[in-house]
């Protein structure tokens, strides 16, 4: 499965894009996965106004994942 | 039409376009948001989710088309290095009549500012730093769920 960051994500975990292997079962291990790799970054997904997408969706709560999973995290988002 | 790209914006070109044969809107309203030159600003770069970014972007589109009753919209924003001076976004709208093509435009705007999926760095003089939505952005987005 591919993990993505964007925004300041990137720059708190140092890398932009990961492909784990196994994949977790759920959208919860991966967060847990992360967070007990690299604990900035672990405190940065659980910050306000951050958003999960799998698959291009956002998801709220949890979810299954499978090994072709795309799962993104997002931080406040700011355009125009 | 939806664009996000790194390609420079040519609004003029853009709302030309936009005008071509339309004969049944009464009124086109058209925005045009440039990088300002703050204090020490020397570029914004912009990061979307490819993809992703677009669906967001109409979803908001089609949300502001029912809404106000558009006949149509374009929505052309540039990621990527932008220094001041340089468009980073082209908002137009197409009415039957000219309060629902202001509306809507001032609408797209509040929301692309912070429920599109960029995300913007402002390159300074003394580095680099992530921008997030403001307070005012917050509260000019709130302006729309008081309206009836």
């Amino acid at each position: 499965m591919k993990v993505l960051l964007f925004g300041r994500l990137r720059d708190v975990a140092g890398w932009r894009e990961r492909t784990l292997n196994p994949t977790p079962a759920r959208l919860s291990e991966l967060r847990a996965r992360l967070a007990a790799e690299d604990e900035a970054l672990g405190v940065a997904l659980s910050g306000a106004g951050v958003q999960a997408a799998v698959g291009k969706a956002i998801v709220r709560g949890d979810c299954e994942l499978s090994p072709t999973s795309e799962v993104a995290f997002m931080p406040p988002m700011s355009g125009g | 039409m939806i664009s996000v790209s790194p390609d420079p914006i040519d609004a003029g070109t853009l709302l030309a376009g936009f005008l071509q044969g339309r004969e049944d809107s009464g009124g086109v309203v058209n925005f045009t948001g440039l990088v300002r030159r703050d204090e020490g600003v020397e570029a914004l770069e912009l990061e979307a989710y490819p993809g992703f970014t677009e669906a967001a972007i109409a979803e908001i589109v089609e949300h502001a088309r029912q809404r106000f009753s558009l006949d149509d919209a374009l929505v052309a924003h540039r990621i990527g290095r932008i220094v001041p001076g340089e468009v980073v976004v082209f908002v137009a709208t197409a009415a039957r009549h000219r309060r629902g093509a202001f509306d809507a435009a001032d609408f797209l705007m509040d929301y692309l500012k912070s429920r599109a999926p960029l995300w913007k760095r402002s390159h300074e003089a003394d580095g680099a730093h992530w921008v997030e939505p403001t307070n005012r952005d917050h509260a000019d987005l709130s302006r729309w769920s008081r309206d009836p």
